[in-house]
């Protein structure tokens, strides 16, 4: 399918070029972030009726994952509130570029210029998740942690640097949004290539220069793209257009592939997996391991979780791919294969957290009404909801969802694993190739039914 | 620059007007909160509270964690759940100065019951009330010495058994509360009017002799007090396997002696030879102190002499069937 420009359309695009929609959106947010700082820190403790638990982990996590990665990528990180008063301070602005703002402007390291960090922030947040997920008080804490570092970094280095190499949330977000079904992009690079000022990279009195860090002119997918929509802003040449596109489009792009990024896949699978069995599973002796933090068994936890996630996943999708390579006398390094193979797991992986999701947003998804109208467990009944009973939703079809969830990213990332194969065959061997990768997924999709749907 | 000021003026009437308002709205009535967390998170908060005699005591009720309960005890005031996240509301008058001890009602984990708190009501009132010291105090009985049985029966006696038996005593007149099931059957062997009698038939005399004492109903209301407080420990059926016990099974160092700190197995009121060999005032005493350096709590702010002595009669029924 080629991509549609939306931006043809003149409402959508004063609308997207506009700075208040935006900006009225971003201060809700952020109000509504700090608020959950708030509530974690001083309301109720107990998770289920509290606004930090309740509003992050469920509602805006059910949003995140059902609804705005699979449809519109980063558009979270195009609303995020974490960097605002960062790049406020940065810019000296809250609106169009005036003015001089309090950042030093230092480069991002060169050496840190990847997602290990990423990689690293979240593994952290998975290995204490148990206790994060649950505990107001440290829901709370954990946020405001994210608001300090995104605003320090933003003091200290130029543009987005906390939204590109440190955000634990942007760094899967950004992987899984190859997968969603809108991009920007430029209308024509050769445009770009003659135009000599790049005030989509270096801003203009209309906008900043790409936050992101990115030069849209060479842009080919949306995993460093925030969607923040500056350069639809900033171009004077009107070459950036906001395109509705197929899914998945960007793993059909055979360059750009990275051991950092192949990783985050790996990661996220393997989080799956651990958080499907500690969360949902049947086995107590589990939990308790996940929550008794510094304990010899949260210890084990932890070590089973660092293993599978950085050792038995990638080790076993190498044999994989190893076997594929040996199968049909492949001349790709293994490296390449192994880094071009793991973008298959790039749709499992997304249909492995979206049928996560459904397990616990459904089921808990009732906390809300209480919520609302007593977000800090203090008594109030703002909305008349504050005894609303729980009650699971649509848990007689959830399981066949998740089941259709499941098999569909199956199919998804053998049909990206067969095309990668056909990326490095020219035409031969090409299934064979890849059907260790897709056998391997085989299996990753039948553990996740057996923990999610049993 | 007019268009920044009003969205910096936004920014600020969110950011920090919602929190404020938040805030500021908490209410500021004459109502006390109370939370409630699990006795090693701290129990209850505020735990020492004071009214005056007659006045309404409001208080807000809501667990930080599990399921708890509040009750105050030797009060007819009836007991609420206090439930995670939720707030009950309940009002107190008391009527008769005092220091009154709050509880929690649930089983809500191993150091359930140190769950407690003060209630501290002064002023004064026209009603006298007198108090009877217990008997383990008058007699001066040393609760903590073992009271081995020397005889024990060889099957469960039987109230039946022993209402069938020719022989019938006064129960009223004979049953010593300081004297135990077993110096009972001494007594009885030595009678003449019951020298005829088998071991076991002097046992089933003894049940009947308890069981009779006692109605149903003060029977089911000591059940229901074992239930509520004592079977997490002793277990439903007595044996000293309620569902806490496991965690409590911990004994002195060899070669230490008990600091009071340490708990250990709770009793089985199943076992003939320890039960038959205590009196009522030596149970009415352990259940009014507790088991000191055991992690057998007190019960005597909790529980009303009648309460106690109906949790007696129910303790016998596990040594005296009907």
């Amino acid at each position: 399918m080629m991509p549609i420009e939306l931006t043809r359309n003149r409402f959508v695009k004063a609308t997207l070029r506009a700075r208040w929609p935006q900006f009225v959106i971003r201060a809700i947010a952020l109000a509504g972030f700090l608020f959950a700082i708030l509530s974690g820190l001083i309301g109720t403790p107990v998770g289920n009726h509290n606004f930090s638990i309740v509003f992050v982990w469920i509602v805006w996590w059910a949003l995140l994952m059902l609804i705005v990665v699979p449809f519109l990528g980063r558009g979270w990180c195009a609303i995020c509130p974490i960097p605002m008063p960062g790049e406020w301070l940065q810019n000296g602005a809250l609106l169009k570029p005036h003015g001089k703002g309090l950042s030093l402007n230092r480069k991002w390291p060169r050496r840190f210029r990847n997602i290990w960090m990423q990689n690293i922030a979240f593994t952290l947040l998975a290995l204490f998740s148990a206790v994060v997920l649950t505990r107001p008080s440290i829901t709370g804490l954990v946020l405001l942690l994210f608001l300090i570092v995104a605003l320090v970094t933003s003091l200290i280095f130029e543009r987005r640097a906390f939204c590109r190499y440190l955000c634990p949330v942007g760094g899967f977000i950004g992987l899984y949004s190859q997968v969603a079904p809108v991009e920007v992009r430029v209308k024509d690079p050769a445009v770009c290539a003659v135009h000599t000022e790049k005030s989509c990279y270096t801003g203009s009195q209309d906008g900043y220069g790409c936050p992101w860090l990115v030069y849209p002119g060479t842009l080919t997918k949306n995993i460093n793209c925030g969607l923040c929509l500056e350069c639809l802003r900033t171009c004077t040449q009107d070459n950036v257009a906001f395109n509705l596109r197929s899914f998945g489009a960007d793993l059909k792009q055979p360059s750009g592939r990275k051991l950092d990024e192949a990783f985050k896949a790996f990661i996220m699978l393997g989080a799956a997996l651990i958080y499907s069995a500690v969360m949902l599973g049947p086995w107590g002796a589990l939990k308790s391991a996940a929550y008794a933090i510094g304990t010899p068994q949260w210890l084990v936890y932890a070590l089973t979780l660092l293993g599978l996630i950085y050792v038995i996943l990638p080790g076993t999708f190498l044999i994989a791919v190893a076997l594929g390579r040996k199968l049909t006398h492949s001349k790709e390094t293994l490296k390449k294969s192994f880094v071009a193979f793991a973008y298959a797991l790039v749709p499992l992986g997304l249909m492995a957290w979206i049928a996560f999701s459904l397990s616990f947003v459904f089921a808990s998804l009732s906390y809300l009404w209480p919520t609302l109208s007593d977000p800090l467990g203090w008594g109030w009944n703002l909305f008349s909801t504050a005894n609303v009973a729980w009650q699971p939703y649509l848990m007689s079809i959830v399981p066949f969802l998740q089941a259709g969830v499941l098999i569909g990213g199956l199919l998804w990332a053998c049909v990206t694993a067969r095309r990668i194969s056909a990326e490095q065959q020219q035409g031969r061997n090409i299934t064979l190739q890849a059907l260790p990768v897709m056998g391997f997924c085989f299996v990753i999709t039948g553990g996740l039914m057996g923990l999610l749907i049993g | 620059m007019k268009a920044e000021r009003f969205a910096l003026l936004f920014v600020i009437v969110l950011v920090i007007g919602v929190p404020l308002v938040a805030v500021l709205a908490r209410s500021t009535s004459d109502t006390i909160e109370m939370h409630a967390q699990m006795a090693d998170n701290g129990g209850w908060t505020p735990s020492n509270l004071t009214t005056q005699v007659g006045q309404p005591l409001h208080l807000r009720l809501t667990s930080d964690d599990v399921v708890h309960g509040f009750a105050v005890g030797q009060s007819i005031i009836p007991p609420v759940d206090v439930l995670p996240g939720q707030w009950t509301t309940t009002t107190l008058v008391f009527d008769q100065p005092g220091k009154y001890t709050f509880y929690c009602t649930r089983w809500c984990g191993p150091n359930h019951w140190r769950m407690r708190g003060t209630i501290e009501v002064t002023g004064t009132t026209s009603e006298t009330i007198t108090t009877t010291p217990p008997l383990y105090v008058t007699l001066n009985l040393d609760l903590d010495a073992p009271h081995p049985s020397e005889v024990v029966p060889d099957e469960k006696p039987s109230a039946i058994r022993g209402a069938a038996l020719s022989v019938k005593r006064d129960r009223a007149a004979e049953l010593d509360r300081t004297q135990s099931p077993a110096q009972l059957w001494q007594a009885l062997k030595a009678a003449p009017e019951t020298a005829a009698l088998t071991d076991q038939q002097i046992w089933d005399l003894i049940a009947w002799t308890y069981r009779s004492r006692t109605t149903p109903e003060r029977l089911a209301e000591g059940r229901q007090l074992y239930q509520q407080n004592c079977a997490a420990c002793h277990g439903e059926t007595g044996q000293g396997d309620g569902v806490i016990a496991p965690s409590l099974m911990k004994t002195p160092m060899p070669g230490m002696t008990m600091t009071g700190h340490e708990t250990v197995a709770p009793i089985n009121f199943m076992d003939a030879k320890n039960m038959l060999g205590a009196s009522d005032a030596i149970l009415e005493g352990k259940i009014i102190r507790g088991g000191m350096g055991t992690g057998m709590p007190y019960w005597g702010p909790i529980f009303t002499p009648a309460q106690i002595q109906a949790l007696i009669d129910y303790l016998w029924t596990f040594q005296f069937g009907q």
